[in-house]
């Protein structure tokens, strides 16, 4: 898969904990729009979209989203054709974080977990279209096809069982004409 | 360049038939196509972008940049689509048009289908009508395009379908075990399965392989080039025939016309953008039916200030296509066995005889659904995201069925294709405007489908459905196009009511043609690529037939 996988092979746990000094200096007004190893998310952006992501979808004995590289997706096609949606990102990241002190004082990704489900779930109910995009851009990129960046090793399909790599040329064929049963 | 006898505007379903018959005619033809020439090598097998999912935008064109639609909502306002867009109605374009990606679902129409007015009259507010030709007139023709673009299938279990002189010339791929599951459903209910026909070869055929029945398949270019277009049928034949040359990415500009208002040939943008002239006998306008309404409106001139073909305002009228409603159903077992093309089992039954309802529509399974697919389809009250949703995508991709088919279109003339005032494409030219909305009857139609679709998966087992209808209380401006788009530039006897008479030759202008879905009376309730090839040869035959080196015999 090459260079771009970038960090998102890092833990839910790494994350958080990445989060969590990211907004630690985000709170001291240290932090700004350093950029990082994304393309256009800037390192708190990306804490905070993968606390989004990772509660749509969390994790079980299958990968979260993050985990999944769904971050990788969404990085890559918002500088291509989502461009349109920079905006809304920009700034819907930045209200789920006014949220989320609003509610408990701290970031969201240095939020837990219970914390992050209710932060997502007043994002939802507040009918942005924020919400909805990511919504979709999560799915897209764990269930669409890898070669975008997201669903890494095409782990969602082997999670709904499919074979990746499919099987070729698999005909059953019987030249019967007509096999209704 | 140099003068031709022909040119044929569009490389798609129809154009590649028209070309083809000509030039082995012995007519110089120059073949004009906006897109481009894929081959199998451009499959791509990406979920996020085909022609079926536009997520990321079209595969086989055209491409989002330069290429607006303005359509029209239900208040009057105004509003740009770009092709990967819902209301932007596309279809593909490129070499083969939407032949290269389609599911291949290739029916003939039913007799009744040529004659829904006499059948059922008109209702208010429809332009509902006859076609000037019979299933019979067209029969010879759907039996040279089933064997010439290849069909498989079997039709013959059911006796709601139109007589045919000639067997399909293959058999149907074997069965799924949607097919297993559902056809012994239907047959308690009365009805009449059949295995699809499709464009698709089921043994070797026509020089290539057969389907590797792979799970990419509708919206994508076939792996193995098993699937049947005019891009690899009739195309190659008419290059071969020394008389037809291609041009493709090649836009056309109008259509040139002489003081005595007769067509001198067409001006179009080669690949360059450079704007050329290409002189013919004969123009041929086979690019779908948005497009080509559109092209015949912005060829204005002396003798035709409204364009081409609109002196009773009739160009671009009854746009349609086709209103599409089902059902999921949802099983305690594994439904899905990753066997393309997915598409298996179809009645027809439905499609006309309903007491109060004018028409119908045959009922299928869908095509293979890719993950993607799924989300949208997981039962109702399932959450929206979080790990409910996680777990229900992994508990029904597999255990679910969707029964789905084709509404018959009541056509309107208010569902219309006009030219922006002031939105205009690359080239300069003033793009397409679609306006108006779905005769309200085609919505009773088709919740009635719906309910039929989900007794049917009941009676297969499902242990829940939901129906997969849209209401016109939710989009009023609703107009469903898109790849089945057709009707805008209509074929009739009469000139008042009508654009082109059964030949396909425009009435004022007898030597421009339009040759493709757009002069589909009415739609049928089937997927329209067969029909619109038999009309291609249909249409060439007589062409050629009339053709006198200089002139049409009248």
């Amino acid at each position: 898969m090459g260079t771009k996988q970038k960090n998102t092979a890092f833990s839910r746990r790494t994350f958080l904990e990445m989060g969590a000094i990211a907004g630690a200096a985000l709170a001291t007004g240290c932090a700004s729009r350093k950029r990082g190893n994304w393309e256009f998310f800037t390192e708190d952006e990306a804490a905070t979209l993968t606390a989004i992501c990772d509660q749509i979808i969390p994790a079980d004995d299958f990968p979260s989203a993050s985990q999944a590289g769904v971050l990788n997706y969404i990085d890559k096609q918002i500088t291509r054709h989502y461009r349109p949606h920079q905006r809304a990102y920009r700034k819907g990241l930045e209200q789920a974080n006014q949220l989320s002190q609003k509610h408990c004082g701290k970031p969201m990704a240095a939020a837990s977990p219970a914390e992050q489900l209710q932060i997502v779930t007043s994002l939802e109910e507040s009918d942005t279209p924020f919400f909805e995009l990511v919504r979709s851009h999560t799915f897209e990129g764990y269930y669409g096809s890898p070669r975008h960046g997201g669903n890494r090793n095409a782990v969602s399909w082997h999670m709904l069982g499919l074979d990746e790599p499919p099987i070729r040329g698999r005909s059953r064929y019987d030249l019967k004409k007509g096999t209704p049963s | 360049m140099k003068r031709v006898n022909a040119v044929v505007i569009g490389a798609g379903a129809a154009g590649g038939i028209v070309a083809k018959e000509l030039s082995t005619s012995g007519l110089s033809v120059v073949l004009l196509e906006r897109g481009k020439w894929y081959t199998s090598n451009d499959c791509r097998k990406d979920d996020l972008r085909n022609q079926r999912t536009t997520l990321l935008g079209n595969a086989f064109g055209p491409p989002d940049e330069g290429n607006p639609r303005v359509w029209v909502d239900g208040k009057g306002v105004s509003h740009i689509a770009l092709p990967s867009e819902g209301d932007y109605q596309n279809n593909a374009a490129c070499v083969g048009g939407g032949t290269l990606s389609y599911g291949a679902q290739a029916w003939r129409y039913l007799p009744q289908d040529f004659r829904m007015r006499s059948t059922y009259g008109v209702p208010a507010g429809s332009s509902l009508e006859d076609w000037p030709i019979s299933y019979d007139d067209l029969e010879p023709f759907y039996v040279k395009a089933e064997h010439e673009i290849g069909i498989s299938g079997d039709d013959s279990a059911t006796p709601f379908r139109g007589p045919r002189s000639r067997d399909l010339p293959m058999p149907p791929l074997p069965v799924n075990k949607e097919f297993e599951i559902l056809g012994p459903a239907a047959k308690r209910l009365g009805l009449h399965p059949i295995n699809i026909p499709m464009a698709r070869n089921s043994i070797p055929y026509n020089g290539r392989g057969p389907c590797m029945r792979c799970r990419w398949c509708c919206g994508f270019a076939c792996e193995v080039d098993a699937k049947n277009g005019s891009q690899n049928t009739v195309i190659p034949i008419a290059l071969a025939s020394g008389n037809c040359e291609m041009r493709t990415e090649c836009m056309v500009k109008e259509i040139l016309m002489d003081d005595r208002g007769r067509a001198r040939g067409i001006s179009y943008f080669d690949a360059d953008g450079h704007l050329q002239e290409q002189l013919s006998d004969i123009v041929i306008v086979s690019a779908c039916a948005i497009e080509s309404a559109r092209l015949l409106l912005n060829s204005k001139s002396r003798l035709f200030p409204a364009g081409i073909g609109n002196r009773y305002d009739q160009v671009g009228r009854n746009l349609q296509g086709h209103h599409y409603t089902g059902a999921v159903g949802y099983f305690g077992f594994e439904t899905y066995d990753d066997i393309g093309p997915g598409a298996s089992i179809a009645v027809t039954d439905y499609n006309h005889g309903t007491p109060g309802l004018c028409g119908g529509g045959m009922l299928a399974n869908e095509f293979i659904r890719l993950p993607i697919h799924t989300l949208d389809r997981l039962p109702t009250g399932t959450p929206r995201w979080g790990l409910g949703h996680k777990h229900a995508m992994r508990n029904y991709h597999k255990r679910t069925i969707v029964v789905i088919g084709p509404t018959q279109q009541i056509p309107t003339e208010h569902a219309r294709v006009t030219v922006d005032p002031s939105v205009k494409d690359k080239w300069g030219l003033p793009v397409a405007r679609l306006q108006g909305n779905c005769h309200p009857h085609t919505f009773e139609i088709g919740d009635v489908q719906a309910r039929r679709a989900q007794t049917w998966l009941k009676e297969a087992g499902a242990v829940d459905t939901s129906l997969m209808t849209s209401r016109p209380e939710v989009r009023p401006e609703v107009i469903e196009a898109s790849q089945h788009q057709a009707g805008t530039c209509r074929m009739g006897n009469d000139p008042r009511s009508s654009v082109v008479n059964r030949d396909c030759q425009i009435h004022e202008v007898d030597n421009v043609f339009v040759i493709d879905s757009s002069v589909n009376v009415t739609n049928g309730g089937f997927n329209p690529a067969l029909t619109i090839m038999a009309v291609a040869f249909f249409a060439s035959q007589s062409l050629v037939r009339n053709w006198k080196g200089t002139g049409f015999r009248s």
